[in-house]
C-alpha cells in the first residue's frame, strides 16, 4: 500500500492542478513516517505492551496459569509480597550486588578504554580481547566460578590459604556470596563496556588534548577535564544499561550452587530469582506478577535517579561545554 | 528425598557431569502385561490402525534408545522394537537433559496444549501434577492390575480413583558406605555385618553414628538433607493434612522430634556438605564421609565421582523401613491428537519384559515386581561395589518401601522450608532452634 501511494504522490506533485491527488500527497507526506515506524510499535505492542498490560492484570489475581482462569483478588499478591521476609532480603542483595558489581565495573571500564586509547601495538587484538568473556555464555562462566569459589575445595581458598588467609564461606556468609557473584558479574561486563566508552573516547576531537597540552596540562588533567566531561552521555548510557541489567541479575546467582535458590538462608536470592521461585517454582504467577511490576517499578525509579546524580556529577567538571 | 532430588536437577541442568549421572537415576521404563495376550492383540489390532507419529519426551536417560547416551551404546532399542511390532507408528523421541526442564515445558503446555503424547514425569513433581489429573488420560485398566508396587501405583492415582501414570522406574534405597573406614572405626564392615549393625530405627542409626565418629573423629554420613528426605518420607501424615489439604507441619510433634533428632545427631556425624556441592562430590573419594543412603541410581554418581577408591560397598538395610528416592511415571496428555496409539506405547513402555531391558541399558530400576525374576535384573551386580548383588539387593529394599505419605500442593514449600533450616545448621549460620524459628515464620507464610 505504502508503495502505491508513494508513487500516487510524485506524480501529484507534478501536476499541482489535480485535487484529490493534492490531497493524497499532502496525506503522504504526513502519514508515511508513521507507517514506516509502524511496524516497530506493532511488534512491540505484541511481544511488549502485551505482557506487561497481561502481568499487571494477572497481578491482581489468584491465577491458575495451566487452566488459564483466575479469580480477582485485589492487591493481595503485593500485600503478600511486600510481607514476605524473602522479598526484602532479595531486595537487600539485590542492591548489594548492584554495587559490588556497577561500582568497579565502571572504574575498570573507564580504566581499560582509557589505556586502549592509546597508540598500542596491535590494537586490534587488545580491543576484541577485552570482549572475550563476553562471548562465553554466563551459565558456562557461572559454573567455573562456583567451582573456584568452592568452600573447600574450590582453587581462591587454595590461594588465600597460601597467603595466610583462612578459608572464606563463599556459599554461607552473605557478603563473600555477593563478591563471588559480582565477580562473575565483572568479568562478564567489564570489557563489553571498556569497549563502548573507548568508542566514545576516540570520537573526541584530538585537538582537544593537543590544545590542552600545549596549555600544560598533564595527562591526568587532559583525562580529567577532556575525556570524562567528552565521553558523559556514553556515561550515562552504560550506567542506565548497568542499572537495568544488575537489577535483574539471574543467571549467575542461579547457578552459582546446585539448588539455585538463593542459599539456605536466601544469602544470595535476588528479586529476578525469588520471582522465578514463585512463578515457576511454586507454579503461583499470581504473586510472581506482583513481583515482576514491583521489580520494574524499583527499576524505573532507580533509573532515574541513576540519570539525576550522574548527569549532576558529571557536568559540574564539564568546563569544555559538551553537551 | 524428593526434594534434594529436585534440587539436583535444577543446579546440574547447568550441566555438571554429575548431573548426567543422577539423571541416568530417573528413567523410566514400560511395563506390559506380562500375558502373550497383550502383544497378540496389538498386532491384531495394528492391521486395522491408522498410521500415526507419536511423540515420546522423556528427560535424563530412561534407557530407551541409545540416543540418549551415545557413548554408552545400548544393548536394546524399545523404540525399534515397538516400531516393528507396530508397523503402523512412527515415534519421535525428545529427551530433556534434566527433570526440571521438562517439568517447565510440562505445566508451561498442559493448560494450552502442546505437550508430547506420551510425557514422562518424575516422583519429586508428581504432587504437583496430581492436582491437575483431570488433563490427563485415565490409565486404569484391569490388565494392569498387580503390574507395579503398590507404592506407584498409589502416587499416581487421583481421588476419583483414575490412574494417570504408568509407573517407569523406582529408587529403593539401601545403605552405601566404605569398608575400610568401618574397619578403622573397629565396626563390622562386611555387607551382612553392616546390615546386621544397621537393622532398626534411626536412634539405632545415628547410635552406629556415633560410635563411628566417636572412633574416629570423622562424619559418619554425607549430609543432613539426604537423611532428612529417609526421615520425613516415613512420616504419614508429614505436612499437610490428606483430608482438608491444610498445612500441619508445624503441630505434628513427629516432624518436630525428626528435626531435633537429626540435628542433634548432625553435629559429630554429619559431614556437612550440602548435597550435590562440589565438596560433597569430592568427599565421596576423600573420605569425608563414610555413607549414604543410596539409590539405584547413585551408583554411577558415586563410582563415577570416586573412581579411585576400591572399598565403596552396599548393605542391604534401610533405617526403619524403607524409602524411595527418585523415579518417574509415564503420562497422556488428555488433549493429545493420538490418545488411544499414546496409551499402547506407554502401556508397553512400562511393561516388566521392557523395563528389565530399560534397566539393562541404563541402569534405572523397574517398579514392576515381574521385572525383578527377569534374569537381567536378578542376575545384575556392580563391579566397582565389590560385586555388590544389586538386582537382589534393590528388590529386597523395594518391597520394603511403603506408599508414601500424603504429599498436597504445599509440600514442596514446606519442604523446602525445613531442609533450608537444615542447612542454615549445617553451615553454622544458625544454630539449630534459630534456624527452626526461620523454618516456622517461612511455614506460616506459605498459603
Amino acid at each position: 500500500m505504502a508503495t502505491t501511494d508513494l508513487d500516487t504522490t510524485t506524480t501529484g506533485s507534478r501536476t499541482p492542478d489535480n485535487g484529490w491527488r493534492q490531497r493524497l500527497g499532502r496525506w503522504d507526506v504526513k502519514a508515511s513516517p508513521y507507517i514506516y515506524i509502524a511496524p516497530f510499535f506493532l511488534v512491540f505492542g505484541v511481544f511488549g505492551l502485551f505482557p506487561i498490560v497481561y502481568t499487571a492484570v494477572i497481578s491482581l489475581m489468584d491465577w491458575d496459569t495451566i487452566r488459564n482462569t483466575g479469580s480477582f483478588i485485589g492487591m493481595d499478591n503485593f500485600a503478600y509480597v511486600l510481607q514476605d521476609r524473602k522479598f526484602w532480603v532479595a531486595l537487600r542483595n539485590t542492591f548489594s550486588i548492584f554495587l559490588l558489581s556497577a561500582i568497579p565495573q565502571l572504574l575498570l571500564s573507564t580504566f581499560i578504554a582509557a589505556m586502549l586509547d592509546n597508540n598500542l601495538r596491535a590494537r586490534t587484538f587488545w580491543r576484541m580481547g577485552v570482549l572475550v568473556p563476553f562471548v562465553v555464555m554466563p551459565v558456562a562462566v557461572g559454573i567455573i566460578f562456583s567451582q573456584l569459589f568452592a568452600d573447600n575445595s574450590g582453587q581462591i581458598n587454595d590461594w588465600l590459604g597460601m597467603v595466610g588467609v583462612d578459608p572464606i564461606g563463599w556459599h554461607k556468609e552473605v557478603l563473600p556470596s555477593h563478591v563471588a557473584i559480582a565477580t562473575m558479574v565483572n568479568f562478564r561486563w567489564t570489557g563489553y563496556n571498556a569497549l563502548i566508552l573507548l568508542a566514545a573516547m576516540q570520537a573526541i576531537p584530538r585537538d582537544l588534548y593537543e590544545a590542552a597540552a600545549i596549555d600544560g596540562a598533564a595527562r591526568m588533567r587532559r583525562f580529567l577535564s577532556i575525556t570524562i566531561p567528552q565521553i558523559r552521555p556514553t556515561m550515562i548510557f552504560v550506567i542506565i544499561t548497568a542499572t537495568i541489567g544488575n537489577l535483574q541479575i539471574f543467571d549467575e546467582p542461579r547457578v552459582f550452587d546446585t539448588t539455585g535458590t538463593g542459599g539456605a538462608d536466601q544469602q544470595w536470592l535476588t528479586i529476578t530469582m525469588y520471582m522465578y521461585n514463585t512463578g515457576w517454582g511454586q507454579l503461583d504467577f499470581g504473586r510472581a506478577s506482583a513481583i515482576a511490576w514491583l521489580l520494574f517499578l524499583i527499576i524505573v525509579v532507580f533509573s532515574l535517579l541513576n540519570l539525576l546524580i550522574t548527569r549532576k556529577f558529571i557536568s559540574s567538571s564539564d568546563s569544555t561545554g559538551g553537551k | 528425598m524428593t526434594f534434594s532430588r529436585r534440587k539436583t536437577s535444577l543446579g546440574l541442568a547447568a550441566g555438571t557431569a554429575i548431573l548426567a549421572l543422577t539423571v541416568a537415576g530417573c528413567s523410566s521404563s514400560p511395563d506390559d502385561d506380562t500375558s502373550p495376550g497383550a502383544s497378540a492383540t496389538d498386532s491384531t489390532a495394528a492391521a486395522e490402525r491408522e498410521a500415526v507419529t507419536l511423540t515420546l519426551a522423556t528427560f535424563n536417560t530412561p534407557g530407551y534408545n541409545s540416543i540418549e547416551q551415545p557413548d554408552a551404546n545400548y544393548e536394546f532399542d524399545l523404540l525399534a522394537e515397538y516400531q516393528k511390532l507396530n508397523p503402523n507408528v512412527t515415534i519421535t523421541y525428545d529427551r530433556k537433559a534434566e527433570s526440571g526442564d521438562a517439568r517447565t515445558n510440562f505445566f508451561a503446555k498442559l493448560g494450552p496444549g502442546g505437550l508430547a503424547d506420551v510425557e514422562m514425569v518424575e516422583v519429586d513433581w508428581m504432587p504437583e501434577v496430581m492436582q491437575y489429573s483431570d488433563l490427563l488420560a485415565d490409565l486404569t485398566d484391569p490388565a494392569l492390575d498387580g503390574r507395579w508396587l503398590d507404592s506407584k501405583v498409589a502416587d499416581a492415582t487421583d481421588a476419583e480413583g483414575r490412574l494417570i501414570g504408568a509407573g517407569t522406574d523406582v529408587g529403593p534405597q539401601a545403605v552405601c558406605y566404605r569398608s575400610s573406614l568401618f574397619d578403622e572405626a573397629g565396626l563390622a564392615s562386611d555387607p551382612d555385618g553392616v546390615a546386621a549393625l544397621l537393622e532398626g530405627d534411626w536412634a539405632n542409626f545415628f547410635d552406629v553414628g556415633q560410635q563411628y565418629s566417636d572412633a574416629t573423629g570423622k562424619a559418619f554420613f554425607d549430609s543432613t538433607g539426604g537423611i532428612w528426605q529417609g526421615m520425613i518420607n516415613q512420616i504419614d501424615p508429614a505436612f499437610e493434612d490428606a483430608d482438608s489439604g491444610d498445612i500441619i507441619a508445624l503441630d505434628n510433634p513427629e516432624v518436630k522430634a525428626a528435626y531435633d533428632q537429626l540435628t542433634a545427631a548432625a553435629v559429630d556425624q554429619s559431614s556437612q556438605l550440602g548435597q550435590w556441592t562440589p565438596d560433597w562430590t569430592a568427599g565421596m573419594a576423600d573420605g569425608s564421609y563414610a555413607t549414604m543412603l543410596c539409590p539405584p541410581w547413585m551408583l554411577g554418581v558415586i563410582s563415577g565421582s570416586a573412581g579411585d577408591t576400591t572399598d565403596w560397598n552396599i548393605a542391604n538395610v534401610f533405617p526403619n523401613g524403607g524409602g524411595n528416592w527418585g523415579g518417574s511415571w509415564l503420562t497422556v496428555p488428555g488433549n493429545g491428537a493420538n490418545v488411544d496409539e499414546a496409551k499402547m506405547l506407554a502401556d508397553w513402555l512400562t511393561a516388566p519384559e521392557q523395563q528389565a531391558k530399560a534397566f539393562a541399558n541404563a541402569g534405572t530400576y523397574p517398579s514392576q515386581p515381574a521385572a525383578y525374576e527377569d534374569p537381567l535384573v536378578s542376575s545384575a551386580s556392580n563391579d566397582f561395589f565389590n560385586g555388590a548383588p544389586t538386582g537382589t539387593i534393590f528388590a529386597d529394599r523395594a518391597s520394603a518401601v511403603l506408599p508414601s505419605p500424603f504429599k498436597g500442593e504445599y509440600f514442596f514449600q514446606v519442604n523446602t522450608a525445613i531442609s533450608d533450616a537444615l542447612t542454615r545448621v549445617d553451615e553454622g549460620t544458625d544454630n539449630a532452634a534459630d534456624s527452626w524459628t526461620k523454618a516456622v515464620s517461612d511455614i506460616q507464610a506459605i498459603g
